[in-house]
């Protein structure tokens, strides 16, 4: 059974029709991309996905389990994670919050524990740092901890946004142009860091980029899309030399 | 330790102000002051989980202040005297001191639920028009009661000193017999010792205030309570991060205007008298002024906003009169223009403008005291 698969996608925004009929299947441990010029409705596909637009049509099965109709935070609990194209941190609060808030979905007690500070509370919290110092750590960020995410570097951020993002566990992980705005030691970091989390914990990743380099050296497959239908997918090299793909992707220039 | 110390700070400063009450140290005037502050300390920061930490812009705190206020007090009225409007006292007046927070939590119930009036609009709206619907729930609260006659409507409603007089006699009958066990022969109740009924509301006054930051400091520095500062700082990375947004949000709401109840329940009897009127927007606005005084989404702030704002307040009172003779006596003011009370009407919302124009953050915004001062670390930290 596959991990993710998606069939038949469409997203209208009013007049504009972003996602036409995309299907899209993702096997567990897959390192898969989504390419496509800008504007062609890829972070579209990763908005329904992680339920965050509900779709015109088509159904996302997840784990085994249709999530149309399901809440974003629903979603998430039943283990995936994304990042943001455009940063989306918690800008005043520091970064060890930032990545425990990320444990929201398995918090494990409630308002009246909170309140009352209830043996349980304690316990819960302590599970919950403990978890968000660990990957603070794997993260090599345990020297930001407790300085505020909108005082870093950009760099940082992003990389602070994937540390909260795998404060989860997720068994899915979404990267929406990762690489975006790195420079090219930068990415590098970034291409063995992601290699290492797919390596290391098995992580299905899904990401959505544009420096080449990136999707080349990572990507086990990929899928390319052009004003919301897909036009090409397979293997990195196969797409690379597909003629649909050049013409709209990149013009009549080459890859 | 030094989780305690604050709290012993606090402990003692509530014994050597009751001490000081009952040994009329302190006058009822300023007896009456200290209450107020107590009672806008828990207004202002109950207002501030929606409007510091959840960065919506509610102007109708009022609202809840008011529904906690008439459903307090018609339960202290059901359960603890005989009146026209109720019949017999349901548990009597022997009951008051200890059944006292029964009307307490069911006024902060009331309130609670009056803020999902709020807290379902929020879901889809934010910002102005939130703000215009949490305006309106004030006038909807307002109008309702104005329109009851049975309590009183335009009126307003009384009979809670009652309650409060017999929890003093409980008090008293209770000294009493303390004071016999111990073996000496002196009646509390008769003497200039006796606990007044003022002094009873004092304590219970001080009791709330503690509870309502507590809660609020509690909730706020675990994690739990920290999606609502998610919700205000990134509301989209806040619902796909795992955060149930729609719940904390009826939980903020329901929190701050439960909490709002209890300022109103308190304040009724206090005074002993309601008046649906004395919760409109000017009261509403003086939440506003107070949280954004302090700073939004700071608890010491906000409570030190709380303490100088209504000695600020009640500064005007001689301050206004003060100004109409001078005025008149330099010929400033023409002859048959008085200069009276309604001018507060100006100088609160021109300080809630001047405040939003030149220092919106407030004066800590979004840091607490010991940010400012690391040096009182070492006394009460705040997690
Ligand atoms: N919420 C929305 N309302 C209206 N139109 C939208 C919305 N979200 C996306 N669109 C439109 O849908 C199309 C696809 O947008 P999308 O963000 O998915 O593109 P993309 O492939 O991620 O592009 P980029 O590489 O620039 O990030 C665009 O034309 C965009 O303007
Ligand atoms: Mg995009």
């Amino acid at each position: 059974m596959p991990l993710l698969e998606i069939s038949g996608l469409t997203q209208r925004f009013g007049g504009l029709q972003a996602l036409t009929d995309f299907s899209c299947r993702l096997e567990e441990g897959e390192l898969v991309g989504l390419i496509g010029p800008n504007g062609a409705g890829k972070t579209t596909v990763f908005n329904i996905v992680s339920g965050f637009y509900k779709p015109s049509a088509g159904q996302v099965v997840f784990a085994g389990r249709e999530t149309n109709g399901l809440k974003p935070h629903r979603i998430t609990a039943l283990g995936m994670a994304r990042t943001f194209q455009n940063i989306r941190l918690w800008h005043d609060m520091t970064v060890l919050d930032n990545v425990r808030l990320a444990r929201s979905a398995w918090l494990g007690y409630g308002l009246w524990s909170a309140v009352l500070r209830t043996p349980g509370y304690f316990r819960a919290e302590k599970a919950i740092e403990k978890r968000a110092r660990d990957v603070l750590e794997m993260m090599a960020l345990t020297h930001y901890a407790d300085e505020f995410p909108k005082n870093l570097p950009y760099g940082l951020q992003r990389r602070v946004e994937l540390a909260r993002a795998l404060a989860g566990n997720p068994r899915l992980l979404l990267l929406d142009e990762p690489a975006a705005g790195l420079n090219s030691a930068d990415a590098d970091d970034l291409i063995r860091l992601i290699r290492w989390l797919h390596d290391e914990f098995k992580l299905t990743i899904w990401m959505i980029e544009h420096q080449m380099k990136v999707v080349m050296s990572l990507c086990q497959r990929l899928t390319v899309i052009d004003f919301g239908r897909v036009i090409a997918s397979g293997l990195p090299q196969e797409v690379r030399n597909s003629p649909e793909v050049i013409k709209a992707y990149l013009g009549d220039d080459t890859l | 330790m030094r989780r305690y110390t604050i709290n012993m700070l606090l402990a003692l400063a509530a014994v050597l102000l009751v001490l000081m009450a009952q040994t009329n140290l302190m006058d009822k005037y300023a007896l009456q002051i200290v209450m107020l502050i107590g009672i806008n300390c828990i207004f202002a920061t109950s207002l501030n989980l929606v409007n510091g930490y959840m960065g919506e812009f509610s102007c109708g705190h009022a609202g809840f202040m008011c529904v906690g206020a008439y459903v307090g007090s018609l339960l202290s009225v059901a359960f603890f005297s005989d009146s026209a409007l109720f019949g017999q006292a349901l548990f009597g007046p022997e009951w008051a001191l200890a059944l006292f927070p029964l009307v307490l939590i069911g006024a902060m119930i009331a309130a609670a639920v009056a803020g999902l009036l709020v807290a379902l609009p929020s879901f889809r709206t934010r910002d102005d028009y939130l703000a215009i619907i949490t305006i309106a729930a004030n006038y909807i609260v307002i109008s309702i009661i104005e329109n009851i006659d049975a309590i009183g409507g335009p009126r307003g409603f009384s009979g809670m000193k009652k309650t409060v007089n017999a929890m003093a006699d409980s008090v008293n009958t209770l000294l009493d017999g303390f004071v016999g066990f111990l073996g000496f022969d002196f009646v509390v109740s008769d003497s200039d010792y006796a606990m007044s009924a003022a002094v009873v509301m004092l304590i219970w006054t001080l009791i709330g205030a503690f509870i309502c930051v507590q809660v609020i400091r509690r909730l706020m520095t675990s994690t739990y309570g920290k999606s609502i500062s998610a919700i205000c700082q990134n509301e989209v990375a806040a619902e796909i991060m795992g955060i149930n947004t729609n719940r904390a949000k009826i939980m903020a709401f329901m929190i701050s205007s439960g909490l709002g109840g209890l300022a109103g329940v308190l304040y009724a009897h206090v005074y002993g008298y309601v008046n649906a009127q004395s919760f409109n927007l000017l009261k509403s606005t003086e939440g506003l002024v107070m949280v954004y005084l302090g700073g939004m989404g700071s608890l010491s702030g906000v409570l030190l906003a709380a303490v100088a704002f209504t000695l600020l307040v009640e500064l005007l009172r001689f301050v206004i009169p003060w100004l109409n003779t001078t005025l008149h006596e330099v010929n400033l003011l023409p002859a048959d223009y008085q200069l009276d009370q309604i001018w507060t009407w100006v100088i609160i919302p021109l300080m809630l403008i001047l405040l939003m124009q030149f220092r919106p953050e407030g004066f800590l915004g979004n840091r607490e005291l010991t940010h400012v001062f690391p040096g009182l670390k070492r006394w009460f930290t705040l997690k």
